[in-house]
């Protein structure tokens, strides 16, 4: 007999819960040497049956020993429902399932707040699915068609002046340049977003890479992917493809010196350089990068030492919108010769349009690119209560920003992009058109990107082991025996076909609006079934 | 879908031409009103060239606001012509009761303003009055302008010419340019500001086709300048657009096209005058049309233009004789008037130029 023991863990308290089949199971081990949380082991049971097999009962007792697979109970190596065991398993033995029951929330604070990475695992429901384009275009403005006329799918990135601001004069009856103007460059209107290496695997954000080089090489579609706060590889730093990539600097500086080292040896100029002040996925935090997943190579690439790297929820030194522009924004446009758009990201929040509105109005013309991280945006690693109380959806924040621009007559000028939770349905062209019909000149993304190179993680609490070092597609870690499961050619092919399908999708939307251009601002192709939205947005309420 | 025309004559025409330009493009129910704008006046006006001329169709209550206000901001009036109409029964014509053509002297203290400044009190003055009959809801006023008349009304173009002696060919109106469309707005409210052709500060414009950027273009052009107000039809947006470009930033008018119809992105970049081009397009992102539209405009100078959308899907046709140029939607409209003209010398604008007509009937094309 065993007693009970209130206290103890069981697997009963767990967030999912092994559903093993012995009869079908080989013991090959593979689930076990798979799962890298550790949360199966191979285990003995004894058995003991009692039969009989006359016509009087002669009770006959037999013990044995049987190996089986077995659900660790523990609070640490506990099951994260990845389903990597049941993808190994050549039987079909064996699966996680998700325990309703569950009790760990409650349980495992013992060491302080959860950490954990992924997405608000909290947030009911997306504004973009009760948006629809409602405006066809037919009779007096024809629909295009999608496959045959020709569409211009460029975004803006970089600091757009007013058109009586242009130093242009006439000579000879044309109008001829006579001054600097701010670098802005035309974009594909898909930027891929801020995950540092570190965050991810040198494999993995090297497969990011792979797509960016691919799709702009070959398929002719000016992807631009920022490096996420981690540095770069000098090597890259050095190349011709510097120029499709947009070099992050957060307030941790992890990186800079590499890369403020490899300035005078580049050989063209960066897309452009991003200022993350905040984030959508933790708002008022700065980055995470748990000491497990700082490897050797990222303490190389970054200049630090084994150990947690947090960095500072605000860049030191900055005390307003003003001194940022003046020292942070002019610093980096002076870094690169006022020759390469250096845009701010932050964190949607309530008070996002006076951040925008103070930008708009800065006199030295160099914020580039507003760009608005949302709650549903993904995180390496993040205290999970900030993952899922705090932030501010994206989608009223990018509207709200372009209507104050619009009520100044200044839309346009720094252009928005928005993010946090594009394409979390899987479907990121209709996301993004609906955004830019809201006013955001593009979207960024990141999450998509790891899911399409295999990461399993999703909002309803699966996986989200990104902070752990542990990642079990060998995306976000740096465990080399992780990594390899990542093959990289296949994951940049995935990529790539993705935003190949984005581009068929986003002309299958500006076709029947009858525009070959995007739809920035275009709320007028937009309705919403929930009144609520509507008002809120501005756009015509149907049922 | 409008049909929209326009003459440019060495000698003065008089509004029955434009009919007879416009009637046979008639389809179905598209004739629901007539609208016209005459540039370079002649007849009753000769005299007046240089004196604003007021247009505006109102109730007598209206009559009175309007002659109190300019009387407030002395303006003299030197000459009047008061339409006569025939009220024939039966008359489709939803007519107002006073239609005014008045030409006034500027205010004393004007000989000390500058070109410049006098166009802004023309401008000031017109929206103030559209102001004062809008609000008491009273009548409309189209153009104070020297040199220009319009005549806007709802119902059918025959019978409204009829009903206006158009048909009579008195000689009381007649122009050397004339920019004219017979059509109502049959897909929203019917409003009668909302007929083109429009006109601001000499500029006069009417367009065709759904501008599917309307509401991209309105809310840009709502702060860029305060003459650009109403948006009661969506064609407004081209002749504020071609107002800001020409006469605000004083761009060269070839840049009209390629403010409203931007080069893609490749060809620019292959382009010489890229660094001009890709700023404009930045700058100007807002003011793109990215519809089917064609566009008839009269400058200020009086010289006519015409061009359509970056992908043609609005046709429009120019004809020509020795005598005269007629802008037109369709090539049968130009069949009625110049029968006998050299059709191999017919011009359909393709979708990367402008055609422009000078004083002197001379056609330039002008290449994007």
């Amino acid at each position: 007999m065993e007693a009970v023991r209130t206290q103890d863990v069981g697997v009963n308290d767990l967030p999912w819960k092994i559903e093993y089949d012995r009869d079908r199971c080989t013991m090959c081990g593979s689930c076990v040497a798979s799962c890298s949380f550790q949360a199966i082991k191979a285990s003995v049971e004894r058995k003991s049956i009692t039969r009989s097999e006359g016509r009087e009962p002669k009770p006959l007792h037999e013990h044995s020993a049987i190996p089986v697979i077995k659900q660790v109970a523990s609070l640490t190596d506990f099951c994260r429902g990845c389903g990597m065991c049941e993808k190994v398993c050549p039987n079909n033995a064996i699966r996680p399932v998700r325990n309703p029951d569950t009790r760990k929330s409650l349980l495992s604070r013992d060491n302080g707040p959860i950490k954990r990475g992924g997405r608000t695992n909290l947030s009911a429901g997306r504004t973009l699915d009760h948006i629809i384009v409602g405006r066809i275009s037919q009779m007096t403005d024809p629909s295009l068609d999608s496959a045959r006329h020709t569409f211009d799918i460029r975004a803006p990135f970089g600091r757009v002046l007013s058109s009586k601001e242009l130093p242009f004069a006439v000579v000879d009856g044309k109008l001829v340049k006579k001054g600097h103007t701010p670098p802005v460059q035309y974009i594909y209107p898909l930027i891929f977003s801020d995950m540092s290496i570190g965050a991810l695997s040198t494999r993995a954000w090297e497969a990011v890479a792979l797509a960016v080089g691919y799709l702009n090489e070959k398929c002719h579609l000016p992807v631009r992917m920022s490096s996420g706060e981690g540095g770069m590889p000098v090597k890259l730093l050095q190349s011709e493809y510097l120029k499709y990539f947009i070099i992050q600097i957060a307030s941790g500086h992890f990186g800079w010196n590499r890369i403020i080292k490899a300035i005078p040896y580049m050989v063209t100029d960066p897309a452009g350089v991003l200022i993350k002040i905040g984030q959508g996925a933790k708002p008022g935090d700065g980055g995470l990068l748990p000491s497990a997943k700082v490897a050797e190579h990222i303490q190389a690439i970054r200049g630090v030492p084994k150990a947690t790297l947090s960095s500072p929820p605000n860049h030191q030194g900055l005390y307003s919108i003003e001194e940022s522009v003046q020292k942070m924004h002019l610093s980096m446009n002076a870094a690169f010769g006022f020759r390469v758009p250096v845009a701010i990201k932050c964190a949607a929040s309530s008070t996002s349009v006076s951040v925008y509105n103070n930008l708009l109005r800065d006199p030295y013309k160099i914020c580039g690119g507003f760009f608005l991280d949302g709650i549903q945006g993904g995180t390496g690693a993040a205290n999970e209560i900030s993952l899922d109380h705090t932030g501010h959806p994206v989608v009223s924040k990018i509207r709200d920003c372009y209507l104050s621009a619009v009520e100044q007559g200044l839309q346009g000028q720094i252009p928005l992009y928005g993010g946090g939770g594009i394409g979390m349905t899987g479907n990121a062209a209709a996301d993004a058109f609906k955004m830019m019909c809201l006013g955001a000149s593009g979207v960024f993304v990141g999450k998509v990107l790891i899911q399409l190179l295999g990461c399993v993680g999703n909002e309803q609490g699966r996986c989200n082991a990104c902070n752990t070092g542990r990642c079990p597609t060998g995306i976000c870690t740096q465990d080399p025996r992780l990594v390899k499961r990542l093959d990289i050619d296949r994951g940049a092919q995935k990529i790539v076909d993705y935003v190949l399908a984005f581009d068929a999708e986003l002309k299958k939307l500006m076709a029947p609006i009858g525009n070959s251009t995007l739809p920035i601002g275009r709320s007028d192709a937009l309705v919403s079934t929930d009144k609520a939205i509507a008002d809120k947005l501005g756009i015509q309420y149907v049922c | 879908m409008c049909r929209i025309g326009s003459i440019k004559s060495r000698t003065p025409i008089q509004p029955s031409t434009a009919l007879r330009l416009m009637l046979p493009q008639q389809e179905g129910h598209d004739n629901s009103g007539f609208a016209m704008v005459l540039q370079d006046l002649y007849g009753i006006f000769s005299g007046y060239k240089d004196k604003p001329l007021l247009s505006l169709s109102c109730t007598q209550k209206g009559a009175q606001l309007v002659e109190d206000y300019m009387d407030a901001h002395n303006f003299v009036q030197i000459a009047e012509w008061l339409p006569v109409p025939v009220k024939t029964p039966g008359l489709s014509i939803q007519a107002m009761p006073y239609y005014i053509f008045r030409n006034y002297d500027y205010p004393e203290d004007a000989v000390k303003m500058t070109e410049r400044e006098k166009e802004d009190l023309l401008l000031d003055t017109r929206l103030a009055l559209r102001k004062i009959l809008e609000e008491s809801g009273q009548g409309f006023v189209y153009s104070f302008w020297p040199d220009v008349l319009t005549l806007k009304e709802i119902g059918d173009p025959s019978d409204i010419a009829t009903y206006f002696r158009l048909w009579e060919d008195n000689g009381c109106l007649a122009a050397k340019s004339i920019v004219a469309q017979c059509r109502q707005n049959t897909n929203y409210a019917i409003v009668r500001y909302a007929a083109h052709p429009f006109f601001l500060q000499g500029y006069t414009l009417c367009a065709n086709g759904e501008n599917t950027f309307y509401t991209k273009n309105k809310e840009f052009q709502k702060s860029l300048h305060r003459g650009y107000i109403g948006f009661e039809s969506d064609s407004q947006c081209f002749l504020n657009t071609l107002h800001y470009v020409h006469h605000e930033l004083q761009w060269p008018l070839g840049y009209y096209k390629h403010v409203i119809t931007p080069l893609p992105f490749e060809e620019i970049e292959e382009r010489e005058d890229r660094e001009v081009l890709t700023g404009i397009r930045q700058s100007l992102a807002n003011l793109e049309i990215n519809g089917p539209n064609t566009v008839i405009g009269v400058l200020p100078d009086a010289r006519m233009i015409t061009c359509c959308d970056s992908k043609k899907l609005r046709p429009v046709v120019v004809g020509r004789d020795e005598n005269m140029v007629a802008i037109s939607s369709e090539v049968c409209g130009i069949n009625e008037i110049m029968p006998n003209r050299d059709m191999t010398q017919d011009i359909y604008p393709n979708e990367r130029e402008v055609v422009i007509i000078g004083n002197d009937l001379e056609v330039q094309r002008w290449r994007q």
